[in-house]
């Protein structure tokens, strides 16, 4: 059994994870459609996972409801909201899931009017919870704090039409810090990121990380 | 208490006449197109009420958010991958003459989806490891060259490009990007203790970290912005009609 829970999912891994590293260096017609269908395949268990996702939150805002939990009056509209994109998604527009997606039905209404509205409005809210946090915690205590401050301000001004009211200069020198420093650390993050993933992935066609497992026998 | 239900009160009974004001004057249309305007509307709304502080009505459109997209991407997913990959080369041809034999070799990823779903089944959760090893193996083995390619060598050509470039102010902006990766690279090499010149390189490594840390948090603050105007515009223009 042992052999069926932890030896199968490393050979898996292992021959996958090979695979995959010589098929980059194939320039032959069977190595690119090999890389087509198997990308595929990774994209169709993907989409099995959607519906872990689904089962964890349900069974999570179910809970709530089941076991009167603070605020959970709230978790309804969870189900409320899921339960009537999804009506709506598999009715499309009179012709059923079976049938191709439809465009301009009530599913498309509600990712119009309900989804793209209330997302658009969360992230921009945030430019007021930044601002504050910003506000209370941005000091010039040290020389590396006060760069980031100069570097922040010089960057939010330059992209608005009053930083080139206050100093023509203000634009060009906030594109120099993007450009220039900012571009530099972040390509030395960016290196570091992928020597890391790199490690990682060797790790895991080898068998030496072994998280993705979870835990048990 | 008694002042929050009336703030919400007033503004409900304001929103009202407005909407009923917009109905019958023409400027929002019966219909679908002019309920979803109010219905975003009033999304906006509730969302922006928290600045005012945590209420019932943000509460219920953020719950009803998470909602909604869970649907969304449920549908979607059925849509673009379940139904073209798994229902439609395998399972019609199956039970259905649509003149194509079915395919096969499809039941593998089938087979490791069902096996992931497995993961909440306290017997057979441990299937959920061959589809969980399915996709960290392709993911690593796509990962390692794709990587070294893009995000190593792409990376490191230009930052090693000739210093001199004919240009006085180019020249310096290759130095300082070539100064900057080595010297950042250097502050998140551990292996060495960070004393001498070591240190030293890494106290600059450390102040390009800081203008690249400021300008992701100016630039993030901007996109932020960006999409309140963006919804300020929305209900100024598109609902109240005031700007044009």
């Amino acid at each position: 059994m042992n052999f069926l829970k932890r030896t199968i999912p490393l050979v898996i891994a292992f021959i996958m994870g090979v695979m995959m590293v010589f098929q980059y260096y194939v320039p032959h017609e069977a190595s690119q459609s090999l890389l087509k269908v198997v990308t595929r395949w990774g994209i169709t268990i993907a989409g099995f996972a959607v519906f872990i996702g689904a089962y964890s939150l349900f069974h999570l805002h179910w809970n709530k409801i089941k076991r009167k939990f603070p605020g959970w009056g709230y978790s309804i509209f969870v189900f409320f909201g899921a339960g009537i994109t999804i009506i709506f998604g598999l009715y499309n527009g009179g012709e059923f899931f079976l049938h191709d997606k439809q465009e301009g039905t009530m599913f498309d209404w509600m990712y119009f009017n309900v989804q793209v509205p209330a997302g658009a409005t969360m992230f921009s809210i945030l430019a007021f919870f930044m601002a504050s946090a910003a506000y209370r915690t941005f000091r010039a205590r040290t020389n590396e704090a006060t760069i980031l401050l100069v570097a922040a301000v010089i960057v939010m001004l330059g992209r608005v039409p009053i930083g080139a009211m206050i100093w023509e200069y203000l634009p060009p020198i906030a594109d120099w810090i993007m450009s220039v420093p900012n571009m530099a650390a972040k390509r030395a993050i960016l290196i570091g990121v992928s020597i890391g993933a790199i490690a990682t992935s060797l790790k895991i066609i080898f068998g030496i990380e072994r998280a993705y497992l979870g835990g048990g026998d | 208490m008694n002042r929050d239900v009336s703030i919400t009160t007033w503004i409900l009974i304001a929103f009202g006449i407005v909407n009923i004001y917009f109905l019958t004057t023409g400027k929002l249309s019966f219909g679908l197109e002019g309920l979803g305007l109010i219905t975003a509307v009033a999304l906006t709304l509730a969302i922006y009420s928290f600045l005012y502080k945590d209420n019932p009505a943000f509460k219920i459109v953020e719950n009803l958010f998470v909602g909604v997209a869970m649907g969304y991407w449920i549908i979607i997913t059925w849509f673009n991958i379940l139904k073209p990959d798994v229902l439609e080369p395998l399972i019609v041809p199956l039970f259905k003459d649509t003149g194509k034999s079915p395919q096969y070799i499809v039941i593998i990823p089938t087979i490791l989806g069902i096996f992931m779903l497995l993961r909440f089944s306290t017997k057979l959760s441990w299937l959920s490891r061959w589809s969980f090893a399915f996709v960290v193996g392709l993911g690593s083995g796509i990962t390692i060259p794709n990587f070294v390619h893009a995000f190593i060598l792409k990376q490191m050509e230009p930052t090693f490009a000739p210093l001199y470039t004919g240009d006085i102010l180019g020249s310096i902006n290759t130095f300082l990007i070539l100064l900057g990766v080595v010297s950042v690279l250097i502050y998140f090499f551990f292996s060495v203790e960070h004393k001498g010149v070591v240190g030293g390189v890494s106290v600059i490594g450390v102040w390009f970290l800081m203008v690249a840390f400021g300008a992701s948090f100016g630039f993030t603050v901007m996109a932020r912005m960006s999409l309140l105007i963006g919804r300020v515009q929305f209900l100024l223009r598109d609902w109240l009609g005031i700007i044009q």
